[in-house]
């Protein structure tokens, strides 16, 4: 019985140290390695996808990402009235990633035309800028408009990978 | 495959990392770390082989290479014939974005409908609404010319595509009709992508297209009309037979797509290409058929160059040596050249190469294969906005056309907001220049010289740095034809100037600083689509450059980055060099409408197409300059500016088809 668990655990561990490698060995060529691997050691599906599949974990990070920056946008109208028009551009960028940036990307990728997944992600970087910049460097929402570049930017590095 | 927790090391067990920084405001963070017991011995030490395991990786791994940052990156100089650059090209960048986002008098500009609406341009092919990607099936059949399009009947960005279909009489004046092939088949479940048509001996028409099955296996299908009768091709059939060709063995199922038109080979026999990749080689597969529903494969390839990517809306085509009219795709013979083309999915860029076709074994091989197809210093038919293009054969007036989808340049919210995005560029004639024997002259089918309303002609002396304004009342949507010259005098001081340094060979539009750099004989040319201060401006202009042999090299560039004050729109400076021959005038021609300019040197050797979106100059404010920035020399400019009437795009109602039918 110890037998039959000693050597489950080392084929465990096996396949670890190889699945790792594979999300590893595509980080390393994203401009930010360290944010892809945990991105996509943090979701379960990580560990056995192909590229294809790692970069719709990451259109999936940029979906929720969004989600929860409009949450922080809708938020912000009451505590910060003063904000109203920036908020409202931000509002109206973030709603395109969710509508429009993310389905793009999705099919694109799953339906092997991976260019117009790669205009999607990079869309986003670009809806997430401009929102940032309505604040005029006064932004609430600045280390949400960075992640969202940060993963842009390594999520278009590995959809590119696909081309 | 799940792992429990247990077995993780601590470390490997990560909170959200888009909560990882200040921006988390969960009190009970640190609590959710949660601290399982380890379970026994075995565990800890398979935990510390796994580290150990981890980090033995990570010490013999090769060095990473370091990211690819996304930079706009192009390389025109012509001096390498290496293949086109594979990481980070690509136009859009929010790099640039996010540096102009932290600065305090940085406003993002706010799209209004005003502004969004005079963007929709009024003579160049576009749907009422929603997205629109590569030209399909282009044809000319009883009378009528018809489009087929790649259409997002759903949104504003591509998704979801199938046929649009529209036709003409002049491949100007458009009426839109109702969606040519939808979804509907397992086999183009998930896309009905692009395909071609061919023209069979009975004068019957098929097309080939791929579909993306239920399973996102790209596949080729056929598909004929309905009713040979009907004109208007209204309603198409699928082969019940689809697929008739599939992924073939060695080709992966998303690398095969854009099946092209056939062509009759010497034992009767029809013949089609397919674009596709084996790695990073892009290839071109030959398929020969008798019936379009039967495939033998060659084994040979058309074509293929290394380290070009895929290679999709491959175009296949011969070109007359002697002659100014275009060809069947069919036509063969000691007097003709066939044109190899692809576009490239890394770069979007479209290639093409000017060789000989061994109809014997089906393969091609380039004339100069230093600029192969797809390699960066290979020939481009445009410089600037241009994708996926394809010719068909014009039998109506022996021509040969071509059609591209011209994307946009803005944010994808912008596209949603006005509800619609991309266009098709203007229809263009394509030849081999019978004077260079290298490269392909296009222009705008003579069809749109029937929009021109009033024109003026101007014939002036533009001292060294000066702009002046051309008096043409609107500005928007015009057709400029100009012949430029540098006076004699300024041309032989400069040339005898041995202070005067030599830098052709370092010049290039993308890298050279745009049109505000004055040089010793340019730049030269419009500015369109600016306003009265020239706060925002889109020049088009000549650069002509000294080389170290003391000849001249003349470039044609656009310059975007200043055309708006928008910042969430890709603004670069496209262009090319521009081969001019001995005793020739620079001559340029340029189409302004609205959100579009096309850019044509030297009878069309060389093609730019840019999209612009200006916030000040558009509608009354929009107006139109002539500049030399040139530090010494004198230019003088002689050119005429017709104002262009729209071409009334009509949408489609069923009693205006009814209507056409029965003409």
């Amino acid at each position: 019985m110890k037998k039959m668990v000693v050597v489950k655990m080392i084929m465990m561990v096996t396949v670890m140290v190889s699945e790792a490698s594979m999300i590893e060995q595509t980080c390393k060529e994203t401009p930010d390695f360290n944010l892809c691997v945990s991105l996509l050691d943090s979701d379960p599906r990580g560990s056995s996808a192909d590229t294809s599949g790692l970069a719709l974990i990451l259109v999936d990070k940029i979906k929720g990402l969004a989600t929860k920056t409009l949450k922080e946008i809708n938020s912000l109208y009451k505590k910060r009235p003063e904000l109203k028009q920036a908020l409202d551009e931000c509002s109206r960028r973030y709603k395109t990633i969710l509508k429009a940036d993310v389905p793009e990307a999705i099919e694109a990728i799953s339906k092997g035309v991976p260019k117009f997944g790669e205009d999607g992600v990079i869309d986003a970087g670009v809806e997430a800028a401009v929102c940032e910049g309505e604040f005029k460097g006064k932004s609430p929402l600045t280390s949400l408009t960075k992640s969202m570049q940060k993963v842009s930017n390594v999520t278009r590095a590995i959809v590119r990978m696909l081309l | 495959m799940a792992i429990s927790d247990a077995l993780l090391p601590i470390s490997a067990r990560k909170e959200d990392p888009l909560l990882s920084d200040e921006s988390r405001s969960d009190p009970n963070a640190e609590t959710r770390r949660r601290k399982r017991p380890v379970k026994g011995f075995f565990a800890v030490s398979f935990g510390l082989l796994f580290i150990a395991f981890y980090v033995a990786l990570i010490a013999t791994h090769d060095g990473s290479r370091r990211s690819n940052d996304v930079k706009i990156e192009d390389d025109e100089t012509a001096t390498t014939s290496s293949p086109a650059r594979l990481a980070g090209v690509s136009e859009k960048s929010n790099d640039q974005l996010w540096k102009l986002s932290g600065e305090r008098n940085t406003v993002a500009f706010a799209w209004n409908n005003s502004v969004l609406s005079w963007q929709r341009t009024a003579f160049h092919f576009q749907p009422e609404q929603n997205w629109m990607n590569d030209p399909n099936g282009p044809l000319f059949y009883k009378g009528w010319y018809h489009f087929f399009y790649q259409y997002n009947p759903n949104a504003a960005v591509w998704g979801d595509i199938v046929w649009g279909h529209a036709v003409s009489k002049d491949l100007i004046h458009w009426v839109h009709l109702p969606i040519a092939m939808v979804a509907d088949q397992w086999y183009d479940a998930n896309g009905v992508w692009t395909g071609s048509a061919t023209f069979l001996d009975d004068g019957s028409i098929v097309m080939l297209y791929t579909g993306s099955t239920d399973k996102s296996v790209q596949v080729q299908n056929l598909a004929y009309p309905e009713d040979l009768n009907d004109p208007l091709l209204l309603k198409w059939v699928k082969y019940s037979g689809n697929p008739v060709l599939v992924p073939p063995p060695g080709i992966l199922p998303k690398d095969f797509r854009d099946p092209t038109t056939a062509w009759k080979t010497s034992d009767g026999k029809w013949r089609i290409t397919i674009g596709s990749k084996i790695n990073k080689t892009g290839i071109s597969l030959v398929y020969d058929t008798t019936d379009f529903k039967t495939y033998e494969k060659h084994d040979t390839l058309l074509h293929k160059v290394p380290n070009t990517g895929m290679w999709e809306c491959v175009d296949f085509y011969p070109v007359s040596k002697t002659a100014v009219n275009g060809l069947d795709t069919s036509v063969n013979g000691p007097d003709v050249k066939h044109i190899v083309k692809a576009s490239m999915d890394d770069t979007r860029f479209d290639h093409y190469a000017v060789g000989t076709y061994f109809d014997s074994n089906g393969t091609w091989i380039p004339d100069d294969p230093t600029v192969d197809v797809g390699m960066s210093a290979s020939l481009r038919y445009d410089y600037g906005k241009f994708y996926a293009s394809k010719t068909f054969y014009d039998q109506n007036k022996g021509r040969r056309i071509l059609w591209s989808w011209i994307g946009e340049s803005d944010s994808e919210a912008a596209d949603v907001q006005k509800g619609w995005s991309s266009l098709q560029g203007i229809p263009r004639t394509v030849v081999l220049d019978t004077k260079t024997g290298k490269n392909l002259v296009q222009w705008p089918v003579e069809e749109i010289e029937s929009l021109r309303l009033n024109s003026k002609q101007f014939d002036i002396e533009v001292g060294p740095g000066s702009v002046v304004p051309v008096d043409v009342d609107s500005a928007a949507q015009l057709d400029i034809e100009a012949e430029f010259e540098i006076k004699k005098e300024s041309l032989d001081k400069i040339l005898g100037d041995a202070s005067v340094v030599a830098e052709a060979e370092e010049f290039s539009c993308q890298k050279s600083g745009g049109s505000t750099v004055r040089g010793a004989l340019g730049p030269f040319g419009f500015s369109v689509l600016a306003d009265k201060s020239l706060s925002e401006q889109t020049p088009i202009y000549f650069y002509v450059a000294k080389g170290k042999d003391s000849k001249l090299k003349t470039f044609f560039c656009t310059d975007t980055s200043r055309s708006t004050f928008a910042n969430d729109v890709v603004k670069p400076i496209y262009g090319s060099s521009v081969p001019v021959l001995k005793g020739e005038k620079l001559t340029m021609r340029i189409l302004v409408d609205h959100s579009i300019v096309e850019g044509f040197a030297q009878g069309g050797r060389t093609c730019i197409t840019s999209r612009v979106y200006p916030t000040k100059a558009i509608y009354g404010a929009a107006k139109l300059f002539v500049f030399n920035n040139a530090i010494d020399a004198t230019v003088t400019a002689s050119f005429k500016v017709w104002q262009m009437n729209s071409a009334f795009i009509h949408p489609y109602y069923e009693e205006a088809v009814r209507a056409l039918s029965r003409t």
